[in-house]
């Protein structure tokens, strides 16, 4: 809506700008100048996984709104203080849309936005919000759902695994759903978790993929950012999902599917409100229904009714008539974490530290 | 059974390019010189040893233009340390900091390209041998090199006259320069040399280990390799049983978890400087050990004419 009529105001401006080339000093004065956008990325934007997504969205944005906006980007700015005088510099560059892309810039976006109640602010997977600070997340459990089902369909072994970066509620809600995925195709599935304590060491995570892929497993995910955990099980002829990003090409007889992160559709909205003075504050939180994040490339060594499976649950989430996250739900140890008839809600989802049934072991987490 | 004997397996692979960088600054601290720009070497030797093997097709050329890069960078180093006399701490560091950030500057257009399909390797006969073929004898030739490289360091260093000669260098430059020997030069070829091989362990890593670039993969290696050399007090052999057991640890504590047990995993990440530690503690509270092991005149600059 507010992009047609930016559109369509745009030429009535290029009508009113070819009716007067006579006097070409009232068309100057009626371009507006760009609107300035920064963006702070924690990691390089080579990383080919998190920050390389959030990159593309702001390339997104780039080619759709061309010179009605100016971005820049920072790339690999720590977590910490450093992050706050960052985020003062693009505002004292004339940046009036700011997009912090982690986690641990909330505490530097909150004191800054207090400052500055002109510029807008918005933080992914945050949580603090204030008049001109937003936040905003995917829903990639649903991804990881997708990625279960086609798990489940194939598996030899009836065992999964998972290469886990930190035990956060994001993480295990990926690894739950994996799971919760493959069973409805292998109600006997299982998975094996290992933990590498780093979003990025890719020979460390080759290495916890080699040792799953050695216990037995014989379909990985992995939430770490890179290649490698593809690369591993391309070696082994076993099989293994694109995380954050398409990683097809690193391993094209592994690569059963990837979960991509879409952030340019949520970027144009936000670049919409701004321009067509309709934003507002608030937690956002978009999934596979808004095209946020989505399942793609699915291999074609994976059977046609797993395939039909895999978008008839990706029609269901779309629609709402499918929980990932639904009672009865227990955790590995029995007890119950969702009764019966219950759908997962957001605050439920932001509490997830238990493995459900099937899961090995113990969460890092638990006492 | 079987499933040790992978484990097995995984350490020794893991293990191989904390050898082979290990074994490089072993023979660069031998000759009196520290290089604390380990790190940004095996970076340097894992982009150009990826573009390298990425252009021509082949894991060898691969190797060798990560160690031929890094020994370049080492050189420069060693230009700066030996004939300007720059603190070698400090340059070090300095070298480290500009490895990282010159890969990932060159690496940009290698984000995301992949190798050709990895090879499998077996030694013939033994590679089928139950256990013990899956275990030992079905690796990479790089694995195997490295235990000869390793072996032949060693005897350089006991046994032959040139070794004799390098590790003078290190213990007293001056008896050294006394006796006519081109202390500077030495020290630069020890230095090259170190370099080349930090460079061959990250194209290592970039090529066969985990055939792919990204920047900042080495991911702390060349820190645990400078760590080794301590925890090896400067003995070839040593250097290798402490990178299987530092490589060890890692695939161990992941195993473990695999089978459902759970340790701290921030525990046995910190255990090889732990370990570290606690033989520079052994070592310094025995002045014998640490007169015979560490080369006398480690991280001191030299100055011929003095």
């Amino acid at each position: 809506m507010t992009d047609r009529f930016l559109r369509s105001s745009r030429r009535v401006l290029l009508q009113v700008a070819a009716a007067a080339t006579l006097v070409p000093t009232l068309a100057l004065a009626q371009a507006p100048a760009p609107l300035k956008i920064g963006f702070i990325y924690v990691g390089p934007v080579g990383d080919a996984g998190w920050t390389f997504a959030h990159d593309n969205g702001r390339k997104a944005i780039e080619a759709k709104y061309g010179n009605k906006i100016k971005t820049t980007y920072v790339e690999k700015v720590p977590e910490g203080p450093d992050a706050e005088r960052v985020i003062r510099d693009l505002v004292a560059q004339g940046n009036t849309l700011i997009f912090a892309t982690s986690f641990g810039y909330g505490d530097a976006m909150a004191k800054v936005a207090k400052d500055h109640p002109n510029v807008f602010f918005e933080h992914a997977t945050g949580f603090k919000t204030a008049p001109n600070l937003r936040v905003y997340e995917g829903r990639f459990y649903e991804d990881a759902y997708l990625a279960g089902i086609v798990a489940g369909g194939m598996t030899k072994t009836g065992t999964l695994g998972f290469v886990g970066s930190f035990p956060i509620p994001e993480v295990m809600r990926n690894l739950n759903a994996y799971l919760l995925g493959a069973q409805t195709v292998r109600p006997d599935a299982k998975l094996k978790v290992v933990w590498v304590s780093t979003w990025f060491d890719p020979p460390k995570e080759t290495e916890a993929a080699t040792t799953l892929l050695n216990g037995g497993a014989d379909v990985l995910l992995q939430n770490t950012d890179s290649t490698a955990v593809l690369q591993a099980a391309e070696k082994a002829g076993k099989y293994a999902f694109g995380w954050d990003s398409d990683m097809s090409a690193a391993a094209p007889k592994a690569h059963l599917g990837s979960a991509v992160l879409n952030w340019g559709v949520y970027y144009d909205k936000v670049v919409a409100d701004v321009l067509g003075k309709t934003w507002k504050t608030g937690a956002i939180k978009w999934g596979t229904k808004e095209g946020m994040n989505d399942f793609v490339k699915i291999n074609d060594v994976v059977p046609a009714d797993i395939k039909a499976k895999v978008a008839a649950a990706k029609d269901g989430i779309k629609t709402g008539s499918l929980a990932v996250f639904k009672g009865p739900l227990a955790d590995n140890t029995g007890k119950e974490v969702l009764a019966k008839g219950v759908n997962a809600d957001d605050k439920w989802l932001s509490g997830v530290n238990f493995y459900v049934k099937g899961v090995e072991g113990k969460p890092p987490t638990s006492k | 059974m079987n499933e040790t004997a992978l484990l097995i397996a995984a350490m020794l692979a893991s293990g191989t390019p904390l050898a082979i960088a290990g074994l490089g600054l072993l023979i660069n601290e031998k000759a009196g010189v520290v290089n604390l720009g380990a790190e940004g070497l095996l970076l340097m030797g894992a982009v150009s040893g990826f573009a390298a093997a990425f252009h021509t097709g082949s894991t060898l050329a691969g190797l060798a233009a990560g160690g031929l890069v890094a020994a370049l960078v080492a050189v420069v180093f060693g230009w700066l340390v030996i004939w300007i006399n720059a603190n070698q701490y400090a340059t070090g560091l300095a070298v480290s900091l500009f490895g990282g950030g010159c890969s990932a500057f060159v690496g940009v257009a290698y984000v995301g390209q992949k190798l050709a399909a990895p090879v499998s390797w077996s030694v013939p006969v033994l590679g089928d041998l139950p256990f013990v073929g899956p275990a030992l004898f079905q690796h990479h030739p790089m694995v195997y090199a490295t235990v000869v490289a390793v072996i032949a360091a060693a005897w350089f260093f006991d046994r032959t006259r040139a070794g004799l000669v390098l590790r003078a260098v290190g213990e007293s430059p001056e008896s050294a320069h006394a006796l006519g020997y081109p202390v500077r030069l030495l020290r630069l070829a020890a230095v090259a040399c170190g370099g080349a091989l930090c460079g061959v362990a990250g194209a290592y890593l970039s090529t066969v280990y985990t055939p792919l670039w990204v920047e900042g993969m080495v991911a702390g290696r060349g820190w645990i390799a400078l760590a080794l050399t301590v925890f090896a007090t400067w003995r070839p052999l040593r250097i290798l049983a402490g990178a299987y057991l530092f490589g060890g640890v890692t695939m161990l504590q992941l195993h473990l978890q695999g089978m459902g047990v759970q340790l701290p995993s921030q525990f046995l990440s910190m255990l090889p400087y732990l370990a570290t530690i606690v033989v520079l503690v052994l070592i310094s509270r025995n002045p014998l050990w640490l007169r015979q092991n560490m080369p006398a005149s480690l991280g001191k600059p030299f100055h011929p004419n003095a």
